[in-house]
Formats: structure tokens, sequence, C-alpha cells
């Protein structure tokens, strides 16, 4: 155990000597070590505070919780805010529209960057890539605020999409009132804003593959569909299979932000999802404590997906987050 | 060996060229579409309705009233100051647990690495972090808006693992001289870390820069709003009254190029920083972060 220590230590002068005791070994590394425990004090001070802190607060789900009180003096009420939410008027629709949102985000929105860095790898002039490349990048950029500003007015009934079906000769629509449109609305322009931006990674992951591969398939006379399935596609299968786990993982509480922004109350019966509920509810009507559950169990459920998308990628592909 | 494209080679780059223009255009031109709106006049706006490809009647008016709006200008320094002090503490804390991380012999370092990591998949959520920060009395002060976010996990990370690809040879010497670990971090390992903190510091800049929710709800004093709160009202909630507005038809097409020119004066200076730290995007510095 000694000899493991001394061999990581890349301090020569200090060799450890055989008879000291554990004690003596534990001082030793803690002086050793001194300079980073006293970097790592400011950054444990704020998980502590800013992390873990919050955590506990998470017992005021079980609480009727008075503002006035400390996270352990208000009344204990149990499951009663799960019970009460479970039993609620708008639990199904909640649970309906936060699955289908992001049931469609995961369909058409997790392929699409691995798309488009399948057939950028295709292309052969760089400076074609790197425009595209550096084009697509853009909206990343841009604030949510803006982006939804930005669609809130290019669908408006006198927007850009009604002017150009006013030319088409159809009948505008007012998209944003209208709960059948709000999850198209919501995926189409959530490929725009992240297509370019999260096929960096599929980029990085492609620049690893050797060529020599492609040149080697070439000579056994492999065709451009086979180079793409055979030596492309399984360069990038372990960074597609993590991706996936952790998107399944913040399945429901992505988009939290833009939802905020983009919905009303016209539309609620297809956009309210648990995290603008717990919003309202918390926030804007102060039922902390019931707000608290709402939050905790999408946290649970979050944290369970997750869970069970991990076993399942270790089993089928041996990719896996842990 | 020569290469000879075959027909169905051929068709596929020309199908290819043509869907990744197809999608280039379809990303610029909306942002485009802001820009030459934002610099046409009320009244052509009317007249061609809304799409465009150049400037109607060319005029800098509405970009004349953004600046006179004394709202949109405390939000942008408020913004720019927000950035800047956000940012340097992001940097700090970032730095110190990476190089505090990346220290192989340090005791309990797998212990605080756990200690990290969990905040990525649980957290405490909304309302008892705000229950927290109320108690904490940062409600209405900038730090609301600081200190929640001091440090991103998922960073710390990705400079730990840059951290970790530094040969230990180069501290090797400077350890026998007897330099402790603050001076081997900011004479050894920052000098050759620039291209990781440039792109750091890029991700928080563009984070702070284009925040709103928090100051949505921790801040009620109007002189500490950030920019995008001033945004929100104008481009969301549509309220222009501070922009000398009233509800009728021309005022709603003042509306228009008023809120394209506020896009454009609080997106182009984000988008400026960004082509000088593109080239470090791909050079594997994401691909890293994902082994852990």
């Amino acid at each position: 155990m000694q000899g493991a220590v001394s061999e990581l230590d890349p301090v020569p002068s200090v060799v450890p000597s055989a008879g000291r005791s554990k004690l003596q070994r534990v001082k030793r590394e803690l002086n050793r070590g001194k300079y980073v425990y006293l970097m790592l004090l400011p950054v444990m001070l704020y998980y502590l505070i800013f992390q873990y802190l919050p955590m506990v607060g998470i017992v005021i789900s079980f609480q009727n919780y008075a503002p006035g009180l400390g996270f352990f003096e208000s009344k204990w009420v149990g499951f009663k805010h799960f019970i009460d939410f479970f039993n609620g008027y708008y639990f199904w629709r909640l649970i309906k529209n936060t699955l289908l949102l992001n049931f469609w985000l995961l369909v058409f929105g997790f392929p699409a960057p691995i798309l488009l860095a399948l057939l950028l790898n295709e292309v052969r002039s760089a400076l074609f890539k790197r425009t595209v490349q550096t084009v697509t990048y853009i909206p990343h950029f841009i604030s949510m605020v803006v982006i939804v500003g930005m669609i809130k007015d290019f669908v408006s009934s006198d927007g850009l999409i009604n002017q150009v079906r006013d030319l088409l000769g159809k009948e505008s629509i007012a998209f944003l009132q209208l709960p059948e449109f709000f999850r198209t609305i919501y995926v189409t322009s959530d490929i725009w804003q992240s297509i370019g931006w999260s096929s960096i990674i599929y980029f990085a992951a492609l620049s690893a593959v050797n060529p020599d591969l492609y040149e080697a398939s070439e000579m056994d006379g492999a065709g451009r569909y086979r180079k793409i399935w055979h030596i492309t596609l399984p360069a990038i299968q372990p960074t597609i299979v993590i991706l996936l786990i952790l998107t399944i993982g913040n399945l429901l509480s992505s988009g939290f932000e833009k939802i905020l922004l983009l919905y009303q109350p016209l539309t609620y019966e297809t956009s309210d999802v648990i995290s603008t509920y717990v919003y309202r509810k918390g926030i804007q009507d102060s039922s902390f404590s019931f707000a608290s559950a709402v939050g905790l169990f999408n946290t649970v459920v979050n944290f369970l997906l997750l869970i069970i998308a991990n076993r399942i990628s270790r089993k089928i592909s041996e990719s896996s987050l842990w | 060996m020569v290469y000879k494209p075959s027909f169905g080679d051929r068709l596929f780059d020309y199908i290819n060229y043509i869907l990744l223009t197809l999608l280039m255009l379809s990303t610029f031109y909306p942002l485009y579409y802001v820009f030459v709106v934002s610099l046409s006049s009320i009244g052509e706006i009317a007249k061609h309705g809304s799409l465009m490809f150049f400037p109607r009647g060319f005029t800098l008016e509405a970009y004349q009233s953004v600046i006179a709006n004394n709202y949109i200008l405390k939000g942008f320094r408020n913004t720019v100051f927000y950035v800047v002090l956000g940012t340097s503490i992001n940097m700090i804390m970032t730095i110190l647990a990476a190089y505090a991380l990346s220290r192989k012999w340090l005791m309990g370092r797998k212990v605080f690495m756990i200690i990290i990591v969990i905040t990525m998949f649980f957290s405490g959520g909304l309302i008892p972090t705000f229950i927290v920060i109320q108690k904490l009395h940062l409600y209405n002060t900038i730090w609301a808006l600081m200190l929640p976010g001091a440090m991103s996990a998922f960073n710390m990370i990705m400079m730990r693992t840059y951290f970790q690809g530094i040969p230990e040879s180069l501290e090797e010497s400077a350890r026998i001289d007897g330099a402790h670990d603050f001076q081997i971090l900011f004479r050894i390992i920052l000098p050759v870390s620039m291209p990781i903190i440039a792109v750091m510091i890029l991700f928080y800049a563009v984070g702070h820069w284009n925040s709103w929710f928090s100051a949505s709800i921790y801040l009620q004093n109007r002189e500490l709003f950030p920019l995008q709160l001033i945004l929100r009202e104008i481009l969301i909630q549509g309220r222009i009254s501070d922009m000398g507005g009233d509800t009728s038809n021309v005022a709603h097409q003042v509306a228009k190029n008023l809120k394209y020119a506020t896009i454009i004066v609080s997106t182009v200076p984000i988008l400026l920083v960004y082509p000088f730290i593109q080239k470090y995007f791909v050079k594997g510095v994401l691909l890293g972060s994902l082994k852990e």
C-alpha cells in the first residue's frame, strides 16, 4: 500500500519509511496537499451552500412550509402534496405534454445533428465544410429571449410565415394561439437552434477516424454507403449512445426556459409541462411546498430514466456512463 | 489508384451539396431578415410586407431610438458588468477545482469528485434554491445572479481532462525547486492551457450575456435588470410604452423595426467574439469531456 502511494509521488525527496503509522501518513499527505485543499475550499463552500443546502431544502415537499420558518420547523404532512398532485386536475395533462414534447424532440431533434455530421463528412471541399459549420453554429449563441422573440414575430398574423402563405394563396393562421401547433413550432425551432452546435461532438469523434480505413475499404471495392455504414457510423456509435443516455436522463427538465417564453394560457392544453407548472405554482403562487413536491417528482422520474437508459445501453451496446 | 467517381457518387454529391446549402440558407435567412428590416423605414415595411432581401427605404432611425432608450442602455451596461464579474468568478472557481482534481496524488480526490458529479444529475430544484437565496438575503441583489451558478461541473470536468493531458515532466523541475501548487498552476499549467481557457471564457460569457431567468425571479429593482429582461419586455411581452409607441397599426410597424434593431444591438457583440474562438471548438476539447 505504501509502495503504491510512493509510486504516484512525483516528489522524489519524500520517501515513506517502512515503520510509519497510518496516521502519520495521512498527516503527511494532508500537508503535501495543503495548497490544493486551500484551492478546493471556495469550491466546496459553493457546493455546500448553493447545491447541497437546496437538496436539504427538498424536505419542505413533505411539510406545509411557512416562509418565515426554517427548513425543519414547519408542520410535517407526509405525502399530502404528492397525493394532491397525482389526483389533481392537471396531472395527466402535464405528464402527457411533457412526454410528448420530449418524445418528438427525441425522434426529430436527436438524429438531426448526426445526419448533419454524416453529410458534412462526405463533403470534400474544406471551405464549404467550414462555411456550413460556421453558419449553423450561430443560432447557439443567440439568447433564448431573442430566439423566441423572433419565432413570435415570424409566426404572427403578419409575420414571415404568414406572408409566404399569403403568396401561396393560403389564409393566415395565428399559430401561437392554437394548441395544435405548439409542438411543431417548438421542435422545429429547436432543431434550427441546435443542429450545428450539437454536431460538433460528432465531428470531434469523426476526426479521430484513421483515413487509412477508408482507403483500405475503397481498395476492397466498398462504395460510399458501405463506407458510411461500416466505418463512419461505428466510429461515432459510442458518442451517439452516451449522448442518447444523457438526453433521456434530462428528458423531463429540458426546454424549460424556452417553453416559459413561448407558451401562453391559450395553448396550455399542449404546452404546459411539469417544470413550467412548478414555476407557476411555486414562484408565482408561492405554494412552495406543493411546487417543491412536484419538482421532486420530476427529478426522481428523470433520475430513474437515466438509470434505465444506462442499464439498457450497457446490455446492448457496451457503452455506458458508468 | 486513381479515384474515379461513379454516377451514383456524383448524384450523392449534388444532393448533399443542395441539402447543406438549403440548411445554411434556412439558418442564415431569418437572421439576415432581422438585420434587413432593422434598417428599413416603417412605411416601406408596411408596403412591401415581410418577405425582404434588401433594406427598403434605408434608415437608421430604429437604431437611434434604441440608443435613445434609457432602459436598453442601462440594461446593456448592467449586462456587461454581469458578464465580466460572473465570468471572472466562474473562471477562478473552475480553474481552482480543475487543478485540484487533476492532481492524481491528492488524498480524497475521489470524494471531492463525487460530491461535484452528483449535482450534475440531482439538484434541489427551483423552489428550494429560491428559498435558500431568500434566506441568505441575496434576493434583489446582483449576487443572486452571480453565486448560484458560480461553477459548471461539466466545464470543470472538461478543463480537468485538459490539465490531466499536460505532461507531468513540465512541472517536475519546478517542484524540485520548491514551487508550491499556486506557483505551478499560474506559472506552468495556465500558460499552456490557453485554448481551453479561451473556450471556457466564451462559454461562460455567452451564458451570462444571454441569461434572463434568474434575473426574472430574483430581481425586482429595474435599475439592476440585465439587457435580456428588457428585451423580454420588448420582444415577448410586446411592451413598447417605454419606447414611445401606441397601439395603432403604424405603431405596430414601429415596434417591428425597433424590435429587430434591439435584437441586432443585443446579439452582435456576442457574435463578434465567436469567430476568434471557433477554431478551438472541434480540437478534441469537447470529446475529452465525454470520456469521463
